[in-house]
């Protein structure tokens, strides 16, 4: 795969978590995540030890914080879920007196389950992303491809990966046409429009599939890629 | 929209994974066997169509944005088993390479989005197709309606996991109203936009909707007979 396609997530290194072997990387995070999720939330101290080994992980990768903070982002869906749970949940309630006379109820069990929600989640985030900034996505498939993943799905995640950047930069320019003609890519009023941009990059997607295939035919492929193709 | 890790106890977890896994093991072999040796090339770009389209994001309200899941949108354009597998690829490369969604989510975002958004939404689709009438002009009403059901199923799905293996003691109905009549708002957003997407491919490419064999006259590609010969 030719330069260009490095992903968003990568944070350019030498540190040792940068040149520890991609399967290692990817066994360390699933053990450490299952070990999280497995922790009874009420451990309130052993997550503060979670923490500081991801941290001390993040530090040694020399990613600095404040590029992976901002892109934790996508947990906040979740985080506001989470922040629901105390006000709908059941159980004995806690009354916290607010400013001007207003109580708030909130459900004890919903607070402890909230914690939980909120710190697994970040420190799955947290982890998941040490991986992504650390792992070049060829190091990742290759990693996974030592793992015995079937082959077939980890030529499929190849494949997707290598593209993902030439079909998202063929939508982007489809809707940069289609903002230059006045149309709102986010409107409902305007979704016959958009859904017309998504079904020609449906089209033009499949049939660059049937072309990349008819060219690697012609390379002698045979159903596996060669040896060194993930490089 | 992806589940993070700790959202559902640890049993649940590996349970849903091994569903997922099992799910993601026979749609590679029934994806195989109706793409032979294309399905690397074929479902990989499909895979990131379906990323490239899920990056289009629709305000929902509260400063919230929502996107396509495309679940019943793939099922009906390559066939569920395909439609399953590449929404299956998108979520592990999300988790993998972009930390959207927990690892040990993975298995429950799997069953989810891909099992049952694909196999549910597909299920609609073929009922739908049976009744409406015999006509091209059909597919992309019954992709609709397929679209329509698939997401607040696979939100009642998540509320019914949320039972058994949540980690939160919210009473079931709860949290079950709320998802499914959320999901039923997001769900008429992406049937509209399902539809219009199949109708889009339809009228330029009937041959490739897998979802309207049978009823839309076929055009194989002439390059491809010959270098299969």
């Amino acid at each position: 795969m030719g330069a260009g396609h490095g992903h968003r997530l990568h944070f350019h290194g030498h540190s040792v978590v940068h040149r520890a072997p991609a399967h290692v990387k990817i066994l360390l995070l699933l053990a450490f995540v299952l070990t999280v999720v497995a922790t009874p939330r009420d451990w309130y101290p052993v997550f503060g030890g979670y923490l500081v080994l991801l941290l001390g992980v993040v530090v040694a990768s020399r990613v600095p914080l404040r590029y992976l903070l901002p892109r934790m982002v996508l947990e906040v869906p979740f985080l506001v879920f989470a922040a629901l749970i105390p006000f709908v949940a059941e159980g004995p309630r806690v009354v916290v007196p607010l400013i001007g006379g207003l109580d708030l109820s909130l459900s004890e069990s919903g607070l402890v389950a909230a914690w939980g929600l909120a710190v697994k989640g970040t420190l799955g985030v947290l982890a998941s992303l040490t991986l992504a900034a650390t792992t070049e996505p060829t190091e990742v498939l290759r990693g996974l491809q030592r793992l015995r993943m079937p082959d077939l799905l980890v030529q499929i995640m190849t494949f997707m990966v290598r593209y993902l950047d030439v079909v998202a930069a063929d939508l982007g320019r489809m809707i940069t046409a289609m903002k230059s003609r006045g149309v709102d890519p986010r409107s409902p009023r305007h979704w016959p429009a958009l859904a017309r941009t998504l079904g020609a990059l449906f089209v033009r997607s499949y049939e660059r599939g049937e072309r990349v295939h008819l060219a690697m035919l012609s390379r002698g492929y045979d159903g596996r890629l060669p040896e060194s193709s993930a490089s | 929209m992806h589940v993070p890790d700790g959202f559902f106890d640890a049993p649940t977890s590996v349970a849903t994974g091994v569903v997922a896994a099992a799910g993601v093991a026979v749609a590679l072999r029934k994806a195989r066997a109706e793409l032979d040796d294309r399905t690397a090339p074929m479902a990989g770009l499909v895979a990131a169509f379906v990323f490239a389209g899920q990056m289009i994001n629709f305000p929902v309200g509260a400063g919230t944005s929502g996107h396509l899941l495309g679940g019943a949108l793939a099922a009906v354009l390559v066939g569920p088993w395909t439609g399953a597998l590449c929404i299956s690829v998108v979520l592990l490369v999300q988790a993998l390479f972009m930390a959207d969604g927990g690892l040990t989510a993975l298995g429950t975002n799997i069953t989810l989005m891909a099992l049952v958004g694909a196999f549910v939404g597909y299920g609609v689709f073929r009922l739908a197709l049976a009744v409406l009438p015999k006509r091209v002009g059909s597919v992309p009403v019954a992709a609709g309606l397929g679209a329509l059901v698939s997401v607040p199923t696979a939100a009642a799905v998540f509320a019914l996991l949320f039972a058994v293996g949540g980690t939160a003691d919210v009473a079931t109905g709860k949290v079950l109203a709320a998802m499914v009549g959320w999901h039923l708002v997001i769900g008429i957003g992406e049937a509209v936009v399902t539809a219009l997407v199949v109708s889009a491919v339809i009228t330029s490419r009937p041959d490739l909707v897998h979802g309207a064999r049978g009823l839309a006259a076929t055009r194989r590609p002439l390059l491809a007979e010959e270098v299969s010969a």
